[in-house]
């Protein structure tokens, strides 16, 4: 099982970084987890142009001038944790919704009709309400009109994550959102998110119940950036090792407004959050990047081509948000507005090929 | 001319098609590498969709459409794209890739011969990529392959033919044509393929993500006749000594 040093070691071993170790892990041929530290350390700001410029080389070769495309799917907003940072949160008085499996077939058609071929299924965490049967019976409804089908839900078991692959889902995320312990406590305050360790090993379950891929992450806005980064690093060194078959992601959400009027414990600026992108691409050359519609339209302009390999577009956080527009009830207010069609004709721009299948949820069926 | 199964080829150089910024350069890049074998991801494709761009872009009348099962992690799966496939119209030519690492795509020797076996077996014109194992080469050829196609590095890596070596004794052996797939980042490297006797080679990377595709297409093409002209004209030893261009010591002694 993977277990994680205590924060304040790891953020002291990314303090203890020099100039030189910086430079030394710039231009390191085959990065280890002290390359990460290195790079992630304030001695690695003023290099953050050379990052960028190998970050995107690497990213080209191994990605190609290709971005990936996808849009999440909210099925519902009932949770059962209290997350002090999320609108979903069970004590916030929002109104609550569960898709019916016809409501969500329909809203999945709809994002097909505008021309999305991968979609992520997202739920709060309330297992009585969402189970397993149903995501499995709506992966059924739709593993044959897409190319691949994600999951952001609640932590399962490995066999009943291998049911779910069986039934056609391909990919798991699942973000730790902080790697800090005393943090994790602070704003979980109930729940079953509130079982930090739990939550650290459902990657690992995912991975052994067959998903093709798992996604891992943190939030920024809860703690020090540069050392959930190295978090991070640590346990995607370790998924590698232990599960050598699973492709993984990896995300860095940034707080954004939500019901409950949280505010970040700790700021994290764009600069920071392309630090981190980069510092991670140097490290895992084959690692996904996701980078969210929860950045504005400027900022992910910008970043194409440059680390991020996977763009959401056009994104609802409110369950049945995309056949009613005027619905409330969302998980967060999102950064960039723009149609799936603005967002290719961006990637175009840009010299990239917008990728919308890159899968097909009927491959991996009997 | 180069032959595999039943058709033969005037150009040696085959393309790849992921990681083009765009269909529209990726169909230029085809006209300007002069390659009669296009292949393609099914995993990237709609079959079903007269819409797909990059099946758009293939003239099928013009080039082989050699499909490839990319992202297939086993053997069983890498059968269930190639039916799927078929049964969508593809054609009988396969491009077989088993590569259960994500990272390095390096193809799995046990789950790549069980598939040719089985695809063979069921019609198909199988095209394994595989490692530079020369003996794992004969055991696919025995299995039914139609050529094999070692890698000269692991793909993406632009490493060039680090596994020449291994593809030598490929190239000795085999009773099939032998393509080298896979990590050639110059044209040199591919040259360097065809001198060493290389029935054909496949490029990807290497053009797809160059400045210019284009014109990289056209140096590769280059390249690969150059490099099969020198094989076909008789390439001289290396030797470490000198040697003089007009012998000083003729063999007219000896009595005949």
């Amino acid at each position: 099982m993977f277990t994680i040093p205590p924060f304040a070691q790891l953020k002291a071993k990314v303090g203890f970084c020099t100039d030189a170790d910086a430079q030394r892990s710039l231009r390191a041929n085959h990065l280890n987890i002290d390359d990460l530290a290195a790079l992630l350390s304030p001695e690695a700001d003023k290099h953050l142009e050379a990052m960028a410029e190998r970050s995107a080389d690497i990213t080209a070769q191994r990605f190609g001038k290709t971005t990936q495309i996808y849009a999440p799917l909210y099925v519902s907003s009932f949770c059962t944790n209290r997350c002090s940072y999320c609108g979903f949160a069970a004590d916030n008085k929002i109104e609550r919704r569960i898709l019916s499996l016809e409501e969500a077939e329909s809203e999945a058609m709809l994002l097909q009709q505008r021309g999305f071929n991968h979609i992520l299924l997202v739920s709060g965490e309330a297992p009585a309400k969402l189970g397993v049967e149903y995501l499995e019976k709506l992966a059924l409804l739709l593993r044959h009109r897409f190319a691949a089908i994600s999951i952001e839900v609640q932590p399962l078991a490995t066999e009943e994550y291998a049911r779910l692959f069986a039934a056609g889902i391909t990919s798991v995320a699942i973000y730790q959102e902080t790697y800090d312990r005393k943090t994790y406590n602070k704003v979980h305050l109930g729940g079953m998110k509130s079982d930090f360790e739990f939550r650290l090993d459902t990657p690992a379950r995912a991975a052994a119940g067959g998903m093709r891929e798992v996604g891992i992450g943190t939030l920024l806005g809860l703690a020090d950036w540069r050392t959930e980064g190295l978090a991070l690093g640590l346990h995607l060194a370790w998924l590698r090792k232990n599960f050598w078959r699973t492709a993984i992601t990896v995300s860095f959400p940034r707080l954004r407004p939500a019901a409950g009027e949280f505010e970040p414990l700790c700021t994290v600026t764009e600069r920071d959050l392309s630090h981190l992108i980069f510092a991670l691409r140097l490290f895992d050359p084959d690692v996904g990047i996701i980078l969210s519609t929860r950045e504005e339209a400027r900022y992910r302009n910008g970043m194409i081509g440059l680390g991020p390999t996977r763009y959401s577009a056009g994104s609802c956080t409110a369950p049945g948000g995309y056949s009613d527009p005027e619905i409330s009830g969302e998980q967060f207010a999102i950064g960039d507005h723009r149609s799936i069609q603005e967002v290719c004709a961006a990637i175009r721009q840009k010299g990239y090929d917008p990728v919308r299948k890159d899968w097909d949820a009927g491959f991996q069926l009997h | 001319m180069l032959k595999i199964a039943d058709r033969t080829f005037r150009s040696r150089l085959f393309l790849g098609t992921g990681k083009f910024s765009s269909a529209e350069t990726l169909k230029k890049t085809i006209e300007a590498s002069g390659s009669e074998m296009i292949t393609v991801a099914l995993r990237r494709v709609d079959l079903n969709d007269p819409a797909d761009d990059i099946m758009n872009v293939l003239d099928r009348d013009k080039y082989l459409f050699l499909p490839n099962t990319s992202g297939a992690r086993d053997a069983k799966e890498a059968v269930r794209l190639a039916r799927l496939a078929r049964a969508a119209g593809s054609g009988d030519w396969l491009k077989l890739e088993v590569t259960p690492d994500p990272r390095t795509l390096l193809p799995d020797p046990i789950e790549t011969l069980r598939a040719t076996e089985e695809l063979a077996k069921e019609g198909f014109i199988v095209l394994p990529y595989m490692n530079g194992d020369p003996i794992l080469a004969l055991r696919l050829q025995d299995a039914g392959a139609a050529a094999v196609m070692p890698l000269g590095a692991p793909i993406g890596t632009n490493l060039g033919l680090i596994t020449k070596f291994q593809v030598e004794i490929i190239i000795d052996q085999a009773r099939v044509p032998v393509i080298v797939d896979a990590g050639l980042g110059a044209p040199s490297d591919a040259a360097l393929a065809m001198e060493i006797g290389a029935d054909a080679v496949l490029v990807n990377t290497a053009i797809s993500v160059a400045g210019d595709p284009v014109k990289m297409a056209a140096a590769f093409a280059g390249a690969v006749e150059a490099g099969r002209a020198a094989y076909e004209a008789g390439l001289g030893r290396k030797s470490a000594e000198a040697s003089a261009s007009s012998p000083l010591t003729g063999l007219d002694f000896i009595k005949t």
